[in-house]
């Protein structure tokens, strides 16, 4: 029953977009069947094998229709990413980060420095380095975020809850502030005009750029979700899980509190570096206004919208959010435009006589903030929970 | 004097307040008992003993080796592990999780075997499952391994926390009132099982305990302590029967009473 219908629901989903490649809805609904092929009660091949086609073959095809939807697809793996990384360090370890894309922009910078002629104003000569060096430069933009990490922890791996939650989001605050006014002495960041062009990597030229670009996003996508589960089943993840529900009594056990929490930093840190400069290379310009305080908020409304400690929860979150953003208002917007703009009443009310505010694009935090609400009274744990490890101990 | 564990003039002051004074206290072996009225500073004791607190005065040797200024994650690596009063388990873990971080300071892998995966990860990581379900076991958890904690009823979330600190693998066990909240039944249980491990593991353990009944049957040795003073230590009769005691607990018309 739910294999027919799983399998029924994807293909009709994914051929109804083709047919409808300006239909909104009818993507939503191929992406809610992913969801429902992720729950649905089948074989685990076949729900693999299914995801595996969707994400590799239909997703693709869908975005030679619709290029646009390739490009959403693209954001929702670069914001899984760094909602899983997000993940370790507030589901996981329970230290509330909230300066989290300050890490993101660490890793940004570094390919834009190094990526774009703006090298030369630092360094003399022999920018931007040759495209290729964009792949060395996801383990550069790894180790340098992670490094930021370590130096952020070290001083505030004292405090804990409310404190941390500021210190954190003033050191947010701070590296934006830095890539804002770090154009004089010295010109490092380029300060509010920003990095351009930034190079983008070589892909291979059988698909169009795009294709390719979100292959290459998918992939380090599944690179990040396999490291956080191997990470989270091990002593490592136990560790942190156990600073989580009561720190006192996880340092009694033998769990060195300092160096746990560092590397639950460095771990986080290290997932937005990489994705910091994938999202250089793929937006070209890069300004301090891409890592707002805003956006630290965005990615933990991900995390806590998805389920704390859950890497489905952190994927589906970032998912949401994104496809909320970047579709759902925007779409809502577009269609209220036509009306308005056809002069429908409803109700006696002429549309055309709405305020232009009333947009709701413009709305998104607020949206956010009331889904976030919504969330916390009726599924505290998330859309997807964590669930606990079931195992037969062996004798 | 002691060979295992040794605190000499331990002194801990709270602002004004003193918890702890100039307690001397030794074990080398079998099950102490550290009993007084409340507010004694028992508690206080076991915190300076397990490196939650630095004592303001005072030496603490665990082997002969001084474990003042060390952090608790590293005397319990030295071998010595602690109960809390108020049950600290992690509480959204399952039972075996619970064993299984008891076990960190013994893990010997690296973030690399971690994400690896290689062999020297599977081997480590299937002993450490045997041996939880071992400890779990132990203490007749071993079908509840996969329970979240928190859905524990209260005796065997005790029983949890025993198998949690005995995961590690001490030389010395400071359990904070194991018996409380128990009925009189559960608490013989318990101490016929604490007897076993004292037994089999060649373990030493201290109690701080309010049980009298418990105490007097299951101590080699009571120490005594009143407005953080140690006011008598010797075997249970003796401690018994010592007027000082009487005293602490009863007051002093009760001692005279006794006395005479």
């Amino acid at each position: 029953m739910h294999t027919v219908a799983a399998v029924v629901l994807i293909a009709a989903s994914g051929v109804g977009v083709t047919v409808f490649p300006r239909s909104i809805l009818v993507f939503l609904v191929f992406q809610a069947s992913l969801v429902f092929v992720y729950l649905a009660r089948i074989p685990e091949w076949l729900r693999w094998s299914l995801l595996a086609i969707a994400l590799l073959v239909m997703m693709p095809t869908i975005g030679s229709y619709n290029g646009y939807y390739l490009e959403v697809a693209t954001q929702v793996g670069i914001f899984a990413a760094l909602a899983l990384g997000l993940n370790i360090v507030v589901g996981l370890a329970g230290l509330l980060d909230l300066g989290y894309v300050a890490f993101f922009a660490v890793g940004a910078y570094s390919w834009a420095i190094f990526g774009s002629p703006h090298g030369n104003v630092l360094f003399g000569g022999g920018f931007p380095l040759p495209a290729w060096w964009f792949y060395p430069f996801l383990l550069i933009g790894l180790g340098v975020a992670a490094g930021t990490g370590v130096l952020l922890g070290l001083p505030v791996l004292r405090l804990r809850g409310d404190y941390l939650a500021i210190v954190t989001l003033g050191f947010g605050e701070v590296i934006r502030v830095l890539a804002n006014n770090l154009d004089k002495p010295i010109n490092v960041t380029n300060g509010p005009k920003g990095i351009t062009p930034i190079s983008r990597p070589p892909l291979p030229p059988d698909v169009s750029y795009a294709v390719g670009f979100y292959f290459l996003v998918l992939l380090i996508v599944l690179v990040v979700v396999l490291v956080n589960r191997r990470l989270e089943d091990s002593h490592i993840g136990r560790a942190w899980e156990a600073i989580r529900e009561d720190q006192l009594a996880a340092q009694a056990m033998g769990v060195p509190l300092v160096r746990a929490k560092l590397l639950a930093f460095a771990c986080g840190a290290s997932f937005a570096g990489v994705m910091g400069v994938v999202f250089s290379a793929k937006q070209i310009f890069i300004n301090p206004e891409s890592f707002t305080f805003l956006e630290s908020i965005g990615v933990l409304a991900m995390v806590i919208l998805g389920g704390m400690g859950s890497i489905p929860g952190a994927i589906i979150g970032a998912t949401v959010v994104t496809v909320l953003n970047l579709q759902v208002l925007k779409g809502l917007s577009l269609w209220l435009n036509e009306l308005k703009n056809a002069g429908v009443t409803l109700f006696g009310y002429n549309l055309a006589n709405l305020p232009t505010q009333l947009e709701p694009a413009k709305y998104e935090r607020m949206i956010f903030g009331i889904i976030l609400v919504l969330m916390m009274i009726f599924r505290p744990q998330g859309i997807f929970p964590a669930r606990r490890r079931q195992r037969e101990l062996g004798e | 004097m002691s060979a295992l564990f040794e605190a000499r003039g331990v002194t801990k002051h709270f602002g004004g307040l003193t918890a702890v004074h100039d307690v001397t206290f030794g074990v080398d072996g079998g099950i102490s008992s550290i009993i007084g009225p409340n507010g004694a500073g028992k508690t206080t004791l076991f915190n300076v003993f397990t490196g939650l607190y630095q004592p303001d005065a005072g030496e603490i040797a665990f082997r002969g080796q001084p474990l003042v200024g060390l952090r608790p994650d590293q005397i319990t690596t030295l071998g010595v592990c602690r109960t809390f009063q108020n049950i600290r388990l992690f509480s959204n873990m399952t039972a075996a999780e619970n064993v299984l971080v008891g076990m960190h300071s013994r893990i010997t892998l690296s973030v690399g075997d971690v994400l690896g995966r290689g062999a020297r990860f599977r081997d480590q990581e299937a002993g450490l499952w045997r041996r939880a379900a071992e400890l779990l076991e132990r203490v007749g958890l071993r079908a509840k391994a996969n329970e979240v904690a928190r859905n524990l009823p209260y005796g065997e979330q005790r029983r949890l926390e025993l198998a949690r600190a005995l995961a590690s693998g001490p030389a010395l066990l400071l359990l904070d009132e194991p018996t409380a909240g128990m009925t009189q039944g559960e608490a013989v249980t318990l101490m016929a099982l604490l007897r076993r491990l004292v037994g089999e593991l060649s373990l030493a353990i201290i109690l701080i305990e309010h049980n009298m009944r418990v105490v007097m049957e299951v101590s080699d040795r009571v120490a005594v302590l009143d407005h953080g003073e140690k006011i008598a230590e010797g075997a249970p009769r003796e401690v018994q029967s010592n007027p000082r005691v009487i005293e602490a607990y009863l007051g002093r018309r009760a001692a005279a009473r006794a006395g005479s």
